[in-house]
């Protein structure tokens, strides 16, 4: 196996090695074509099977075939260490991947992409005492890929916590100064160990302070965004995951690290940039500016609230000829898309015409709604998206709000003093009439008021979305 | 800057990987439908668990003679590492067959 072949730029190369490239560049073959089928709902499974195998090839390679400098394989017991330690994380990565509720799905992604940010911070930090003073560019990818690697976990570790409930907004005025105070001190501490003359042993102090500042940093960064624009930032945290990894294939020279990494970033970056235009705002405007708190334009659109009862709502659903349900992320917290589901069944039984139309940033990731509902057997094509349902909404006789609020919030069109103006949304006030399910007259993720609640087309069904949809359909089944 | 010149030099051929992987990560997700974006994102990040590749040769040359925390912090890395892989790609899957569950009932 390890014969030596030939020697080129006065290095030997052995069959081994010539393997492991190889394998290699199949495994980052592997990645591209993955991430493409990924992004066929056709092809897609298949993709993410195939870039796992890519991943698979490259893990057991390297573990057999891989040489350091001194040209020595890995030894038997460090062999069975990582095969242990790839064991640990294996059981429990599927374990909680298979058990998770559909729902949590957006936290658990969230908390994996932590985990491969610790893990590219972890090997900077390692790799960094072996590096040499001088060598520039080495140390400014390793000081990099602890930088971001650093900030991706703890970053993503607070957006996991917030998705989860368990960490609430922190935002305070000052907070931007000091965020940005915080960055320039990471900046200028890692510009002081990139050109520092003292040899990396001796900077040992300054690269675990560096480590510490990026994670507070991380952690600032955050926590004052708003719980509606995490999306956008688990997509930022996701492209700064891959960078940092490919920063790690830097220090090993390793093309399918970087490969991998920077097609992981630049993806996640594209997907950034897609979600904050769904959203109509600008990625500086989410990561400096706050949504809602602070600004209080949008008050004073005030009238009647009219309720419906139960049986009047059924009658209404019963006698229309087009139903659309618009869901948000309380259909989800309340677990009510199978009930809807069992009405929208019912519902076509009795031949009316069902549709949903999802808005891109329903649920707490876009196309989190499609995952909840494909979950509870809704046909795929009954799926229509906002650019879609919009221009037939004024032919639907009944808008079903169940969970939504901000993304039919039509102040998005007339308050130009409104925090979500200029964002485009589903256009249920045009409905001839709307039936919004809520719990209370809590307001929306972004914290403003809804006007198309004082609609006079709009009757509100206060409670728990998934008792109410389940006594709807009772209701229904007994007129 | 001119050890970042001769850096450039000595990692050409890495830098112009970066340089087309970029336009390639561009090219290869635009066009998504918003159906996939979450999908698309769980994919995505469990690629990033590419690092588990450092994390291997870290631990695989390490010195076991004693129990150092370099070696502590370098199967953490591996644990976490693998956590993001087989964990990523198991959650893509699981979000994904629903969509296929859908589809052969239909067909």
């Amino acid at each position: 196996m390890n014969k030596v072949l030939g020697i080129v730029n006065g290095m030997e190369f052995t069959i081994g090695d010539t393997l492991l490239e190889l394998s290699y560049l199949i495994a980052a073959l592997l990645f591209v074509t993955g991430l493409k089928l990924l992004s066929h709902p056709r092809t897609a499974r298949r993709g993410n099977l195939w870039a796992a195998g890519g991943m698979g090839l490259a893990m057991i390679t390297t573990l057999l075939l891989h040489k350091n400098t001194e040209g020595e394989g890995i030894s038997l017991a460090n062999f069975w260490i990582i095969l242990a330690a790839i064991g640990v994380g294996a059981a429990i990565g599927w374990i909680v991947a298979r058990r998770v509720k559909m729902t949590a799905m957006p936290q658990l992604v969230s908390f994996y992409n932590a985990t491969g940010g610790a893990a590219s911070a972890l090997v900077a930090l390692l790799e960094y005492p072996n590096a040499v003073a001088g060598e520039t560019g080495s140390i400014l990818v390793t000081v990099l890929g602890l930088i971001i690697g650093a900030i991706a976990f703890s970053g993503s570790m607070i957006a996991y916590g917030k998705l989860d409930g368990k960490v609430g907004d922190i935002m305070k005025p000052f907070m931007t100064y000091l965020n940005l105070g915080l960055l320039i001190i990471t900046l200028g501490l890692g510009t002081f160990i990139i050109f520092s003359p003292l040899q990396p042993s001796e900077l040992i102090w300054a690269i675990y302070t560096l480590l510490a500042l990026s994670l507070i940093y991380g952690v600032m960064f955050v926590m004052p965004i708003g719980g509606a624009d995490m999306p956008v930032v688990i997509s930022l945290l996701n492209a700064f995951t891959g960078i940092a990894a490919a920063m790690a294939g830097f220090i090993y020279n390793n093309q399918a690290m970087i490969l991998g990494g920077i097609l992981v970033g630049a993806a996640g970056m594209i997907l950034t940039v897609l979600m904050c235009k769904a959203m109509n705002r600008s990625l500086i405007n989410v990561i400096v500016g706050s949504f809602g708190g602070g600004v209080s334009a949008a008050a004073g659109a005030q009238g009647t609230i009219k309720e419906i009862t139960l049986s009047d709502a059924a009658v209404l659903l019963s006698y229309s000829q087009r139903i659309v349900v618009i869901p948000g992320y309380g259909l989800a917290v309340a677990q009510a898309q199978h009930i809807t589901q069992e009405l929208d069944e019912l519902l076509e039984s009795k031949g009316v015409e069902v549709k949903y139309a999802i808005h891109p940033v329903a649920g707490r990731m876009p196309g989190h709604m499609n995952v909840l509902l494909a979950e509870a057997d809704v046909p795929y094509e009954k799926l229509v998206e906002m650019d879609d349902i919009n221009p037939d909404m004024p032919n639907v006789d009944v808008a079903i709000v169940v969970g939504a609020n901000d993304v039919v919030n039509p102040a998005a069109y007339d308050d130009p003093g409104s925090p979500i103006y200029g964002m485009p949304i589903i256009d249920a006030h045009l409905a001839k009439n709307i039936i919004i399910m809520k719990r209370g007259m809590g307001k929306g993720y972004a914290g403003i008021e809804n006007t198309l609640f004082f609609n006079d087309k709009t009757r509100m069904l206060f409670g728990d979305a998934k008792s109410s949809i389940q006594k709807l359909v009772n209701e229904i089944k007994n007129m | 800057m001119e050890q970042v010149l001769q850096y450039f030099f000595e990692y050409k051929e890495a830098i112009f990987i970066i340089a087309l992987s970029v336009f390639l990560g561009i090219e290869v997700i635009s066009n998504v439908p918003a159906v996939l974006h979450t999908p698309l994102m769980s994919g995505a990040n469990a690629i990033s668990g590419v690092i588990i590749i450092g994390g291997i040769i870290l631990v695989g040359h390490a010195n076991l003679s004693s129990l150092s925390l370099e070696l502590v912090l370098g199967i953490l890395a591996l644990i976490f590492g693998t956590l993001n892989v087989v964990g990523g790609f198991a959650v893509t899957d699981r979000m994904l067959e629903m969509f296929k569950k859908k589809k052969s009932r239909q067909l």
